[in-house]
């Protein structure tokens, strides 16, 4: 199983010469299984240089998950080319609007309502299925297995887990690790922390040993405090958890759209600093997700490429070691 | 005679109470609004907790957990899922203060609120953990449920339920059959039932006025039973029902005694927590 970084920005493409290296498309995931199975997670603007690619190989069946249904995560899906060209099979899963209680299609759908866009759903003409998936629904597509599990943001979130033999990755969407809202010694306090304890062995037990983790970072430590309740993770709390799902490669994801290339690897050096006395005996390798170069899972040929090297030192001397 | 299932698609309509309702749509309007706040909110309406209790355990959500109260669920799915399930639910309006004679929402509601930390205060006393004492708050607090959706939907027949057990000195129960054939602890734990509340929740609702033998291990239901009872002895809230019970006998062998065992056992500590409650009834 391969799988390519479309897009690792959060919340807005952001296009420039400061994100160059690692690119400005937001989040898009293409997976290949071992069998060509084509695995799609979100379609935020990075879904459109991949369909570019996709034209070469007519025709296109493939899987698109959809995380949550923030713009970010959904822009370039009327963008998609293969939607538009009869005898390709696009099959759309994820969840539906708890609020409004209709499917995703029925999201997808507004997106393409005239006052958007030109062209309506009805009028697309490739093969096109949508699925709801409910929590831990798995889905079985030829040799690649996708399940998921309800994440924590502002919107229904499912973070995927993708398998195919005995390789396998996981995405976690958007997602921030619960905090206690009640204060320590206050009525509700306890039984809160019971509860969120309790999630996150949950979400850790099904994350565990997976081969790549892909992982909400958005917030450095000094920028959360005020980002609490925005629904996305920090460096530290990915790192925590890498360690603790003794997962082999963790790559931090949905990078700041204000975050230069440069700013963005001062961050993670920091980030590595600041946990350096964690380290375990399975620590995992730390990656910055980075846009276009394939990983091929248990083939380490993209080590260097993914990792950010201290200036004057090469990426070796960081003391981060391969699996 | 309007079918229960009738019945149970109505409710999806039916309006939370007034003062959680302002207070929703107060905090959704600010974007910093507290999560503490907000699931107070919610926790302490009976008509809001249910609907999201319903939604989130519904095959629409597919949770694997079983969502047992408003801070798992917050949890699960995250506060701001919460805070926009409350907004539609306070968007359907708000119930009358008073919709028919004998019964008044306010007082209900006070009610509600007294068993529900009364039967989280006997869970701790017996040892129940602090994640699980949640529950028989939520067990107390929708232990009426099926009384406010009657008098909801169908007004005349509960009007003369409510005045024949005033008049006769009997339980309301009984009046409620006499008139309608029916009950509250039938209707609402029919509601459960159909919206997949968890089972502990159901026994507690259907059981609390006439516990079987089957449940007796239902540590849930007998916590129900005696907080309705030390609520009514206190004369906090009303429920519509004046008659006080005693304890059945498997309450009593659960708490060491009778109702009078009990409240002197308790002494100032139901007092306490029920001024707790006032306090925030109030705000």
């Amino acid at each position: 199983m391969k799988f390519t970084f479309r897009g690792v920005r959060g919340s807005i493409a952001s296009p420039g010469p400061a994100t160059v290296r690692y690119g400005g498309n937001t989040t898009c995931i293409e997976i290949r299984g071992d069998n060509g199975e084509i695995i799609i997670l979100d379609a935020g603007t990075g879904i459109f240089p991949l369909a570019q690619s996709l034209l070469k190989e007519l025709p296109v069946n493939c899987h698109v998950f959809i995380s949550h249904t923030h713009w970010d995560h959904i822009q370039g899906l009327p963008f998609f080319t293969p939607l538009f060209i009869p005898g390709n099979e696009v099959t759309i899963y994820g969840a539906g609007d708890p609020i409004s209680q209709r499917g995703i299609k029925h999201v997808l759908d507004r997106q393409l309502e005239y006052a958007y866009f030109p062209i309506r759903e009805a009028e697309l003409s490739a093969e096109i299925n949508y699925v709801n998936l409910a929590d831990r629904e798995s889905v079985q597509i030829g040799s690649v297995l996708v399940e998921n599990i309800l994440m924590n943001h502002p919107a229904m979130d499912y973070g995927y887990k993708v398998s195919c033999g005995d390789q396998s990755l996981f995405f976690t969407g958007d997602h921030e690790w619960q905090s206690n809202i009640y204060e320590p010694g206050s009525e509700g306090h306890d039984e809160f922390e019971e509860e969120i304890e309790s999630r996150r062995a949950e979400i850790v037990d099904f994350i565990r040993g997976v081969d790549a983790l892909i992982i909400d970072s958005s917030y450095t430590r000094a920028e959360y405090p005020a980002k609490v309740g925005w629904g996305h993770g920090t460096f530290d709390t990915s790192i925590a958890v890498a360690r603790e799902a003794q997962v082999s490669h963790c790559f931090f994801t949905h990078h700041e759209p204000t975050r230069s290339d440069e700013e963005l690897e001062q961050a993670y050096h920091q980030a590595l600093a600041d946990n350096a006395d964690g380290r375990t005996s399975t620590e995992p390798v730390f990656y910055l997700a980075r846009e276009g170069i394939p990983f091929e899972i248990g083939s380490e040929n993209a080590l260097e490429a993914f990792t950010p090297a201290v200036p004057g030192r090469p990426a070796a001397s960081l003391g981060l070691k391969s699996h | 005679m309007i079918s229960q299932e009738k019945i149970a698609g109505m409710v999806d309509d039916m309006p939370a109470f007034s003062s959680s309702v302002t207070r929703v749509m107060e905090m959704t309007a600010d974007i910093n609004c507290c999560p503490r706040d907000m699931v107070e909110v919610i926790d302490h309406d009976p008509v809001m907790t249910v609907k999201i209790l319903k939604l989130v355990n519904s095959p629409y959500f597919g949770l694997r957990n079983e969502i047992v109260s408003i801070k798992q669920a917050v949890v699960i799915l995250g506060i701001n899922t919460l805070k926009n399930l409350a907004l539609t639910i306070a968007a359907v309006g708000m119930l009358p203060k008073q919709a028919i004679k004998g019964f008044d929402n306010k007082e209900f509601l006070l009610h509600s609120l007294g068993v529900a930390a009364l039967a989280r205060l006997l869970s701790q006393r017996i040892g129940v953990p602090a994640k699980e004492s949640t529950e028989y708050f939520v067990a107390g607090l929708l232990h009426d449920f099926g009384k406010v959706v009657l008098v909801q939907f169908l007004p005349e027949e509960m009007e003369q339920a409510i005045s024949l057990a005033a008049t006769e000195e009997m339980d309301l129960c009984d009046a409620e059959l006499e008139t309608f054939g029916s009950t509250h602890t039938e209707f609402g734990a029919m509601l459960a039932k159909k919206w997949l509340l968890p089972e502990p929740l159901i026994i507690s609702i259907a059981e609390h006025h006439s516990p079987t033998a089957e449940n007796n291990d239902s540590c849930m239901r007998d916590c129900v039973i005696a907080a309705n009872s030390l609520v009514k002895n206190a004369l906090f809230g009303s429920s519509g029902n004046p008659h006080i019970a005693g304890f059945p006998q498997a309450v009593s062998e659960r708490f060491g005694g009778d109702l009078e065992f009990l409240t002197t056992e308790l002494g100032d500590t139901v007092n306490t927590e029920l001024e707790k409650i006032r306090t925030i009834a109030m705000v």
